[in-house]
């Protein structure tokens, strides 16, 4: 770590004398690499991007895509958020993602917590239940049979409660919990604090960055979640986002006034409105983005040692 | 570790009552939606009837399983087809993300290095769904690959939705979302090599591929096992959302695998017994192959996806 703070803005690596930088022709082959490699990420987004804010006349004229859009328009923008298929299955998607991960974010502290004392009672068994559930999934006829015996298909329970917790996520944030110091929760028990005080006055605020990322994890699994809604929602009025993308950009079903509630109108061009629902899909990952980014990276490396 | 001295069981059930209350919805979730359908599976061994319930269907014994060893044509296909796709992630997509951290990491500019990172991990975080349809953008008929050749006067591809073409379609998919991911955990080995061997090393006159072979590689070695192991767990699960999403363009003996297979035979063609086999089988040989491997690793030295002794 000291290294890193001492050398600044250059790499650890360049702060040790033996590593000799590259040749040119070297470095001109790496830099190309990563180029396209970030062209490759880029462009696509960028050309969806601008297609969504097209006129018909533009569209036409690239013969599909657009790589820069001439007179931007909101137009396709409009015209989804007109209250028809679009509003609804992203109202739906919101729900879920907002309600799903309140819910998965507290039954999973809850349990990390809970399993965060070794020694505590039944504590081998219980954890070993939790971890038995990385190694083998269930499997897919099995799982959607328990969903249609408790009466849940067709309910958006059924997009939450399944994957409510997920076994992963646990073990990240109970390595967290245990790396707490533990001074601070024995001088709190002195101190008269009963087990939920010490929970939610020293646990919590400690955690604070632990349980957004997790609760990030969570939102952005939610609200990507496909393979649920198509194994359990039949009903296409409560459809969620990733289903609606599904039907009317890659099987390219039509999109006319009517899914879209407009009124006689005539509508955007087809590729705009494609464009605009996997633009609307993508913002709400693309605005958490950098949170998730700064702290991603240290989930992923607790749970990987601590697993 | 002040309080966690023995006690009595009792003793220790009253004490902790707090933990396992709050502990308690968490597990009754998991063990209603991972341990009662683990039960579930024993409709593979019946002729599972809809109307008159789990309980109540009657026995069939290995029934259900004569479509894996009497080998069923739609069964071996997809077989077929998952392995050779398994095959090919493994060779094919497996280095890239190793070869992109040891790219990252050679860099000497911190904030480089920082920005291709952004722009690599993004995929990651895109639904299947969304990744699909952006290749069908850029790759389709009338995507901006073809429209840009065909602007030229070149003839243009179809790549979306030729069978032949398939399996390279979603291995290149699987790169693009996920190889930038993919170097977390090695970019996470590799800055924990000690720098004062590329020291040594440059001071004995090792060139910069030696000191790659003798000391970088081997510092990532206990990740790329791990992360082998892992994958071999999953050999016979490949992308499931990523290829139903992509099926009806090519057809099913391109694309069917042993998780679609289930899916359709199962949810959407109520042949529920025969399909719980199958995912039964799949999900044992999941496990086996995870064991198998990691013992394996065990007696070459490394030290795998778990050591006997968990926290």
């Amino acid at each position: 770590m000291s290294i890193i703070l001492a050398a600044g803005r250059r790499s650890r690596r360049a702060a040790v004398t033996g590593i000799v930088p590259p040749s040119l022709p070297v470095r001109a082959l790496k830099g190309v690499v990563l180029l396209v490699c970030c062209a490759v990420v880029i462009l696509p987004f960028m050309s969806v991007i601008s297609t969504s804010l097209a006129g018909q006349q533009e569209i036409s004229e690239a013969g599909g895509l657009v790589l820069w859009p001439r007179q931007p328009s909101l137009d396709a923008y409009r015209a989804i958020f007109a209250g028809g298929v679009v509003t609804r299955a992203l109202l739906v998607s919101i729900g879920i993602t907002v309600v799903g991960s309140l819910l998965s974010l507290t039954a999973t502290a809850c349990l990390a917590y809970s399993l965060s004392r070794p020694g505590s009672f039944a504590h081998r068994p219980l954890l070993l239940t939790v971890l038995f559930t990385l190694l083998f999934s269930p499997g897919i006829i099995p799982s959607y049979l328990i969903v249609k015996q408790l009466g849940l298909l067709d309910s958006y329970w059924s997009l939450i409660l399944p994957v409510l917790v997920n076994g992963f996520n646990v073990v990240v944030m109970r390595a967290f919990f245990m790396d707490l110091p533990r001074e601070l929760i024995d001088s709190a028990r002195i101190d008269g604090a009963g087990e939920l005080q010490i929970m939610l006055r020293v646990v919590v605020p400690l955690s604070k960055a632990v349980l957004a990322v997790v609760g990030l994890f969570y939102a952005v699994a939610y609200w990507n979640s496909f393979f649920t809604a198509m194994l359990y929602i039949n009903d296409t009025s409560k459809w969620p986002l990733q289903l609606v993308l599904r039907t009317y950009v890659v099987d390219n079903a039509a999109l006319g006034a009517d899914q879209l509630n407009l009124a006689a109108e005539l509508p955007p061009p087809q590729q705009a409105l494609q464009m605009a629902i996997l633009v609307v899909s993508l913002v709400p990952i693309l605005l958490v983005y950098p949170f998730l980014q700064r702290h991603f990276a240290k989930g992923v490396l607790l749970g990987a040692v601590k697993g | 570790m002040s309080v966690t001295h023995r006690m009595p069981r009792r003793g220790a059930l009253r004490r902790d009552r707090f933990l396992l209350w709050l502990g308690l919805p968490g597990l009754a979730v998991i063990v209603l939606f991972h341990y009662v359908p683990l039960l579930g599976n024993v409709i593979a061994f019946k002729d599972y009837q809809p109307f008159i319930g789990i309980l109540e269907s009657p026995w069939v014994g290995l029934e259900n399983f004569r479509v894996i060893f009497n080998g069923d044509p739609d069964f071996l296909n997809a077989l077929a087809n998952t392995l050779i796709i398994s095959f090919i992630q493994v060779v094919l997509v497996f280095p890239v993300p190793i070869a992109l951290a040891l790219l990252l990491n050679s860099l000497l500019s911190e904030r480089l290095k920082r920005a291709v990172q952004s722009v690599l991990y993004l995929p990651h975080f895109m639904s299947w769904v969304i990744v699909v349809a952006v290749f069908q953008q850029m790759l389709g008929n009338a995507g901006l690959l073809n429209t840009w050749l065909r602007a030229r006067g070149l003839e243009g591809f179809q790549i979306i939705g030729d069978p032949s073409l398939f399996k390279a379609l979603i291995t290149s998919q699987v790169i693009w979302k996920d190889a930038g991911w993919g170097t977390i955990l090695f970019l996470a080995a590799l800055s924990r090599v000690d720098l004062h061997l590329y020291e040594a090393a440059a001071v004995d006159g090792a060139s910069r591929g030696r000191q790659l072979w003798h000391i970088t590689l081997p510092g990532i070695r206990g990740v790329i096992v791990l992360l082998l192991i892992l994958k071999l767990g999953d050999v016979l699960t490949v992308g499931f959302e990523q290829i139903i999403l992509q099926q009806r363009a090519v057809g099913l003996e391109a694309s069917e695998v042993l998780d679609t297979y289930v899916y359709t035979n199962g949810v959407l063609g109520g042949n529920w017994g025969v399909s719980a086999a199958v995912g039964l089988v799949k999900g044992l040989v999941g496990v086996a192959m995870v064991l198998g491997a990691n013992k394996i690793a065990h007696m070459l030295g490394e030290r795998g996806v778990y050591s006997k002794e968990a926290r």
